[in-house]
């Protein structure tokens, strides 16, 4: 299914939940609500249409011109109807949701795609977001009494962790790393 | 190494002797006190043995030693090249000489206790020392001896010197097995694994490895973690050496060579490796670490269940043979190939497999090497160990190896006998006529100890190979192997076993044919096998250059 | 034992709680076990907290982040060719195939078009280095299961290929070969032939590996009905690679999205088949770590047939796209994957017209296989761990990026 097919699908669905719809350029998304973000995963997930049953990875974005964050979501659709024989068609798509960096806060889909667990709990170590209702939301790559989100644009790096230098040009006004 | 001289510092001036003049000046001193101890020996003590054994004899033999060190540390250079340069030669002519001397001391200790004090006139008088003997007597029955030889002869007599001097070997194999049975391992993995193993240490492909893994081990810290139960820790080591090494006191490696000859060895032998158990499980314990736990709990739970199984099989051949001592079992079997126990029978024949596979499992050996199973439990019950202690543990380990294999040697295969009838060793003897001579040939052709480790060392080999080739199994298979196929298996050899031998005892014409012809086809299955070994070996060797997966590739392709 | 392997037969949907395994007087007190980060068989620095009673495992938590190098951020402020090298330090066992994914994501991202003969030679290069990434798959699987010979095996044949590769790049390990716009340099001369020399050898040794472990009785034995996980269950876990198809799925990123002219070769896709058919071992089942393992073994036959029909149809011409000197990233945003020996290997690039990305995610395929070891890791005998966690075949500096 082409993305046009797909957003115009999602439109007729959802209506008002879909914010915009890209499909110029390297990468077809449309951007929802985040209210209703979790509805339309299950579409996605669950749809007979769509089935999109892989979540292949969650990008989670700094707008800071905008002050806002933006978690990207892509899906893939492998179909499992074909037994052993070779899958050759599929569909991939994206969906961004975008939240205030202020109250960021999105519902969780690790339920709909157990897949989106650890990208969750990576999205909020390295970005701040918190996902609701996730179930077992501590930061992933980082250590757990770190300080900050490290992929924010505004993010300040630790002159020290623990007693441990974390730069070795203490004298310079804006110590590099 | 460069010493860098600074010019305007003055060199420090050589105030020691350094090793060779310190061994000199100590031998010197020695030679001293030896010419004092001999007048006062002579004068004093009116010539007693033990005045001059204690006066004269030890401090000779002691320069000698002294002088011996000096000379090797002051030209060890010379010494070095040499030695690396003839290091096999010089590791053939040990054990050649070894083995001589063994042989030797054997004769001696053999013909002191029957004939030499047997014959004194009154054995009732005694000595200062309790002796039967005094040394006027000794010379005046070896009238030939030289004086000073027979003031050497003369402790010879009591008992407790002999005891201690076998004991002095006894523990000298025992240390010398493992450290050989190790740097084999390693050479026989490097070459299942294509590469060569250790080949630096010694000159000639690292046959020095062990001793001088022994001397980093040794030189290790000796660490005892803070939350360990320091006393439990430190002698849990102990335990799991000490019983592998009293085993050796009651296996013989040969007919005579044997420290305490039991009537229940067997026995003794199996107890003495079930107790080796307690000092892995003390060392998992008081490691305070959960995989030692993990490891200890699973040598306990695998030694236990295989003990069974292994003491089942080891019934056949005393149901065979009616004895539980070694020697008698072993000298069942000495009429040739085809009277080992193992091909006696069908049932015999599977219990020798039977038992060998519960000995793997309880020598904690590959696939059965779940108590240390690395990538399971990291070292288990030894990953807090290191330097000495460790080291024990492995001693303890191939120690036991070797005397499991020595034991399914003895009663199954043989023992120290050769393939060859015993019976034809009479003939060789008489057509001799030279006694010693004689028995040096029989020992080597016909019954001697060389055949009994050439064949526990080949079983070894066994054991190597599957460790090296086999991944490990799981728990719940290990006790599944063994309380479901293990068990039943020589529940029922044990029982077919002891059937038969009732039948052969009272058995007829028909049977006895029977009996015989399996006899021949198991003991034709037998040799068969034993010379596929040197056959694949001389494939192996002829096509070295080809073979796939061996070392040596003509070319390696990109490279 | 036997009675959880019926149940994760019966019941394939292993979100289903498990936890009543051993009931009764045979319960004995739990105990918490830290598995890594420095241990043997966790394969780097992983970390796995075990809830045991005795041998069995009641729940693995993993716990990662300990090689942590901040790649994204380093993303966000280097150029494009500069963050080359930072990818082969993802993934170090398959440096070229990272190489390869983000390079084409930046090409895809900046309309830069490939030459044939660079498609054919990253081609070349890429199944080379899955051969050698599969064949320490291999290698470090046996060792978790205690054969420690085919260990040394698959690491004979893997010191070829990197020598092969070396030849071409001067590096064994973190190549920096395949760039934006093409390779870095050609191959060298007489290399084809060598390459070609290294196949015939290595082909017969995959029978090799075969007979010592692939189909050894106790290593079967050890890795089948182990970790079992359903198709459906590995697509909703985000499995790809080897672990997908070990799950019986034909899916393979290199036929259904071809990149870089993959399109033009024929191999298969191997996947997971039931034990009993063809040489399939007895006892085995879709989805369990054997297959994953096997998978594995087929796949490296068909990077064979894969490398030498790119070496027999390989184009002359350019290497390397006309270099752009400033290379501006458009205001524009791309995500792409291509098949790396674990997996899908995503890399989503976004750039806002300056040279320097503004934001770069990497999505390791190792990352999102380790995530269902907690839901597999139930019930299990501790020996069943290393089992499971060797067959995911993780790479830390991936999973941590």
């Amino acid at each position: 299914m082409a993305p046009e097919e797909i957003c115009k699908l999602l439109k007729t669905e959802f209506g008002e939940a879909i914010e915009d719809a890209v499909v110029e350029g390297g990468h077809p998304y449309v951007q929802v609500q985040p209210g209703r973000w979790r509805e339309i995963a299950g579409f996605l997930c669950n749809d007979a249409r769509l089935w999109f049953n892989l979540l292949r990875s969650i990008t989670a974005l700094d707008l800071l011109a905008d002050n806002k964050l933006a978690c990207i979501y892509d899906v893939m659709c492998i179909p499992l109807d074909q037994g052993a024989e070779l899958v050759t068609e599929t569909c991939e798509f994206a969906v961004r949701v975008v939240v205030d960096r202020d109250h960021a806060e999105l519902p969780s889909v690790a339920d709909i795609w157990p897949a989106a667990d650890w990208h969750e709990r990576e999205a909020y170590d390295m970005m701040g977001i918190h996902f609701a209702d996730h179930p077992d939301l501590r930061r992933i790559l980082c250590p757990d009494d770190w300080v900050g989100f490290p992929l924010r644009k505004d993010y300040e790096f630790p002159l020290e962790y623990h007693d441990i230098p974390a730069t070795t040009e203490y004298e310079l006004p804006n110590p590099r790393h | 190494m460069t010493q860098f001289s600074v010019p305007w510092q003055p060199k420090p001036a050589r105030t020691n002797l350094g090793v060779p003049g310190k061994a000199i000046a100590v031998g010197f001193v020695l030679l001293l006190v030896a010419t004092l101890g001999w007048s006062l020996a002579n004068s004093v003590f009116e010539g007693h043995p033990i005045a001059i054994l204690l006066l004269v004899v030890g401090p000779v033999v002691t320069a000698f030693k002294a002088f011996a060190l000096a000379m090797v540390v002051k030209t060890w250079r010379g010494w070095g090249e040499f030695l690396f340069r003839n290091a096999l030669m010089i590791l053939v002519g040990a054990v050649v000489s070894v083995c001589v001397g063994v042989f030797l001391v054997n004769l001696l200790f053999g013909w002191v206790s029957t004939d030499f004090v047997a014959q004194a006139d009154d054995p009732s008088v005694s000595t200062y020392f309790g002796g039967a003997l005094s040394m006027g007597e000794v010379t005046a029955a070896l009238p030939w001896l030289p004086g000073w030889l027979a003031i050497l002869l003369w402790p010879l007599q009591f008992p407790l010197v002999r005891d201690l001097t076998s004991l002095g070997a006894l523990a000298g194999f025992f240390n010398i097995i493992p450290v050989y049975l190790i740097w084999w391992e390693r050479k026989v993995a490097g070459r299942i694994q294509s590469r060569l193993g250790p080949m630096r240490v010694g000159g000639w492909h690292g046959w020095a490895q062990t001793f001088a893994d022994g001397i980093k081990l040794v030189l290790k810290e000796d660490l005892v973690p803070k939350d360990a139960d320091a006393p439990l820790f430190r002698i849990a080591p102990y335990f799991a050496l000490i019983p592998s090494l009293l085993a050796f006191l009651a296996l013989p490696l040969g007919a005579t060579y044997v420290f305490r000859e039991l009537d229940v060895a067997i026995v003794f032998v199996l107890s003495m490796l079930g107790v080796e158990v307690v000092g892995v499980i003390i060392a998992g314990w008081a490691s305070n670490n959960k995989w030692s736990v993990y490891g200890a709990m699973r040598e306990a739970c695998q030694m236990v269940s295989y003990e069974i199984p292994m003491g089942m099989t080891l019934l056949i051949p005393i149901v065979c043979v009616g004895s539980m001592s070694l020697r008698t079992i072993a000298e069942a079997q000495s009429g040739g190939w085809f009277t080992w126990l193992a091909f006696s029978n069908p049932f015999a024949f599977l219990g020798f497999i039977g038992y060998f596979v519960a000995s793997l499992a309880s020598c904690k050996r590959a696939p059965f090497d779940l108590p240390e199973a690395e990538s399971e439990l990291v070292a288990g019950f030894h990953t807090e160990y290191s330097g000495f202690r460790w080291s024990l543990f492995f001693f303890a380990e191939y120690a036991a190896m070797f005397v499991v294999c020595a034991l399914a040697v003895i009663l199954f295969l043989g023992g120290w006998n050769s393939p060859l009838p015993l019976s034809w060793g009479d003939q060789i003897t008489a057509l001799v006529g030279n006694e010693v001579i004689a028995r040096g040939i029989n020992g080597v052709l016909f019954s001697g100890p060389i055949w009994l480790v050439l064949k526990a060392v080949f079983f070894l080999y066994v054991q190597i190979w599957l460790r090296w080739t086999l991944p490990r199994i799981r728990l719940d298979q290990v006790l599944y192997a063994c309380v479901q196929v293990l068990l039943p298996l020589s529940m029922v050899l044990l029982l077919g076993n002891a059937v038969w031998v009732l039948i052969d005892t009272t058995g007829g014409e028909g049977w006895q044919l029977f009996s015989d012809v399996w006899n021949w086809i198991l003991g034709a299955l037998g040799i068969g096998a034993a010379l596929t070994f040197p056959a694949v070996a001389a494939y192996g060797f002829y096509h070295r250059r080809r073979m796939v997966g061996c070392l040596a590739v003509d070319a390696m392709p990109a490279s | 034992m036997a009675d959880t392997v019926v149940q994760l037969e019966s019941t394939p949907d292993i979100l289903v709680d498990h936890t009543s395994g051993m009931q009764g007087d045979l319960r004995t007190e739990e105990m918490l076990v830290n598995m890594g980060p420095q241990h043997p068989s966790t394969h780097g620095v992983l970390r796995i907290v075990l809830r045991t009673d005795g041998e069995m495992v009641l729940e693995a938590v993993p716990h990662i982040g300990y090689l942590h190098r901040c790649a994204e951020k380093i993303g966000e402020n280097i150029h494009p060719y500069q963050y080359v090298p930072y990818t082969d330090r993802m993934d170090y066992l398959a440096g070229m195939n990272n190489n390869q994914g983000f390079a084409i994501a930046v090409e895809r991202l900046c309309g830069l078009e490939v030459p044939a003969r660079a498609q054919a030679i990253r081609v070349i290069v890429c199944e080379m280095n899955r051969i050698a990434s599969h064949l320490v798959a291999l290698g470090t699987y046996g060792l978790d299961m205690g054969a420690f010979t085919p260990f040394l095996y698959c690491f004979r044949e893997r010191e070829m290929i990197l020598d092969l590769l070396e030849a071409i790049c001067g590096a064994r390990l973190t190549y920096s070969y395949i760039t934006v716009g093409g390779v870095h340099d050609d191959l060298p001369i007489g290399w084809i032939d060598r390459c070609g020399e290294f196949l015939d050898y290595f082909e017969p040794k995959i029978s090799d590996y075969n007979n010592l472990l692939s189909f050894n009785h106790i290593f079967v034995k050890r890795t089948s009905k182990v970790g079992v996980i359903s198709a459906h269950d590995a697509i909703a876990f985000g499995l790809t690679g080897p672990m997908i198809r070990g799950s019986g799925v034909r899916w393979d990123l290199r036929k259904i999205q071809p990149y870089d002219g993959y399109e033009k070769y024929d191999f298969d896709v191997p996947i997971a088949r039931p034990g009993g058919t063809d040489e399939i071992p007895h006892g085995v089942i879709v989805g369990d770590s054997w297959s994953r393992y096997y998978v594995r073994v087929l796949e490296m036959e068909q990077s064979v047939r894969i490398v030498r029909q790119a070496m027999a149809q390989l184009p002359d011409g350019d290497i390397q796209a006309p270099k752009l000197k400033n290379l501006k990233l458009p205001d524009d945003e791309v995500y792409v994957e291509v098949e790396n020996p674990r997996g899908q290997l995503g890399f989503y690039v976004r750039g806002d017209g300056s040279a320097i990305p503004s934001r770069v995610k990497a999505r390791g395929p190792s990352f999102c296989n380790l995530c269902i070891t907690q839901a597999i890791c139930k019930d299990i005998l501790l020996a069943d761990v290393p089992a499971i966690i060797g067959s995911m075949d993780v790479v830390m500096g991936e999973v941590d990026r």
